[in-house]
């Protein structure tokens, strides 16, 4: 029941985009058009999955018995590079096809704070393994059904009769705003309400 | 102590996560085509798309996988098709002589009617979706200028009267002008060929005189008083045969009543 209020914590109410604002500079960036919003949400998901995992171990088996804990934003930041580096590889050498669809938004990630921000998140809240790595999951498919939201918007802006001043990234911000207002909806109520 | 363990453990981890890259990328490492890249050095740069691939890396790649022939590079020409023959170890192929565009048309808003006036954005393309444009003939120029928006040299030009040519000087072949134009009035021809037949019209010479001044009205008279000017009339309207010798063109131009027979210049 724990990863059901987890899944829908960091898909709804604790929206990276939306509420916590973490992560604006892909949101913004990288959602001009709905296909490559696609591929940046799911390479996003799968990071932040990973991420959630690799940093609970790091922090569990190799900063806390060293009593490091003060270093888990440098520790995790050095971890989440390395991390994409490698995926990154990977990709490029097993999927070529998957590399030409993610490889030019991988890189992009490394620098994400929202996969900074789930890996401490993930620590403040006290989760275990498992969690950690739902929490990832939905905190990434949070983040990609922001983008495709923001894109499929964007697309219509695109079209649409904008003042000049506001054309672009302005008037997307304004409509970024609007959706964060509409996401507030979903609060901790809600979750008690759906699951008692 | 804890000062001495903090950066005892950040330079390990630094350390291992670097080493284990290092270790990833010789194991990952992805062989890249290195016939590709010297071939994409010799190739022009221009990613003009002439060859029909994705930019000259397109190219390269396909010609080093020995999918596409040698010779496409319209910039590049002879020159560029020798190079890659040499990269490549084949016989030098397929290089086709140098092809220019042309307009074939010399209308304007004074030699030729009008079916309405257009007055909307200027793009030959969008002024095609109202009526095949404001030309009474379908198949002229629209002037405004798609093709000069397009051209990645320069190559194309408009004068005061809207009459839009093609500087063959400037001209790299890339096909980009036949592609957008919405009439198809712009066709490559020989950059050899001295003249060219400036009319598009598929229309019977009567309604062509009607509308336009300086069309082909299809009469015949260069293929027939001139038989070696190369000119050959086909759905009245003349089209130089730029294969054969073409030595009585000049004539067959001074002859033309309509003068449609210009110089390539």
């Amino acid at each position: 029941m724990s990863y059901i209020a987890i899944l829908i914590t960091y898909i709804f109410i604790n929206n990276f985009i939306f509420t916590q604002f973490l992560g604006l500079c892909p949101f913004i960036g990288v959602s001009k058009n709905s296909e490559s919003a696609i591929g940046m949400g799911i390479a996003v998901t799968f990071v932040m999955g990973l991420a959630s995992l690799i940093t609970y171990l790091v922090y569990h088996f190799l900063l806390v018995p060293l009593q490091l804990q003060y270093l888990q934003t440098l520790s995790f930041i050095l971890v989440i590079a390395a991390l994409v580096q490698f995926v990154e590889m990977i990709i490029q050498k097993n999927s070529p096809a998957l590399y030409q669809a993610l490889g030019i938004f991988l890189p992009l990630i490394t620098t994400n704070c929202a996969v900074l921000g789930i890996a401490i998140i993930n620590i403040t809240q006290g989760y275990n393994l498992m969690e950690s790595f739902v929490a990832g999951i939905a905190g990434g498919l949070g983040f990609t059904l922001a983008i495709i939201l923001m894109s499929n918007l964007r697309e219509k802006l695109d079209l649409s009769p904008v003042r000049k001043a506001f054309k672009g990234v302005p008037i997307a911000f304004v409509s970024g705003g609007l959706m964060a207002l509409a996401f507030m909806a979903f609060d901790k109520a809600l979750l008690t309400n759906l699951l008692g | 102590m804890s000062i001495l363990y903090a950066f005892l453990v950040i330079s390990a981890l630094g350390l291992l996560l670097g080493l284990g890259l290092a270790f990833a990328a010789k194991k990952f490492a992805v062989k890249k085509d290195v016939v590709a890249e010297q071939i994409l050095e010799v190739l022009p740069g221009a990613n003009c798309g002439g060859c029909g691939f994705p930019g000259c890396s397109g190219y390269a790649a396909a010609l080093s996988a020995k999918t596409a022939p040698n010779g496409l590079c319209p910039p590049g020409g002879a020159a560029v098709a020798a190079k890659v023959a040499a990269i490549l170890g084949i016989e030098e192929s397929g290089t086709s002589e140098k092809m220019v565009a042309f307009v074939h048309c010399r209308g304007n808003h004074e030699l030729s009617s009008l079916d309405y006036q257009y007055d909307g954005i200027e793009d030959c393309n969008a002024a095609a979706l109202l009526f095949k444009g404001d030309n009474t003939c379908k198949y002229g120029c629209l002037h405004l200028g798609s093709c000069i928006r397009v051209c990645p040299t320069s190559a194309i030009s408009r004068d005061e009267k809207g009459n839009v040519t093609v500087n063959p000087e400037l001209c790299i072949g890339c096909k980009k002008c036949t592609l957008v134009c919405p009439t198809k009035v712009i066709r490559m021809i020989p950059a050899r060929g001295s003249h060219a037949i400036a009319c598009n019209s598929n229309d019977p010479g009567a309604k062509v005189r009607k509308i336009c001044k300086v069309g082909c009205i299809g009469c015949m008279i260069c293929e027939k008083k001139f038989p070696d000017s190369g000119c050959k009339v086909v759905n009245y309207l003349s089209e130089i045969d730029y294969g054969k010798p073409m030595t009585q063109i000049a004539e067959a131009a001074q002859a033309c009543p309509t003068k449609c027979i210009v110089e390539a210049k």
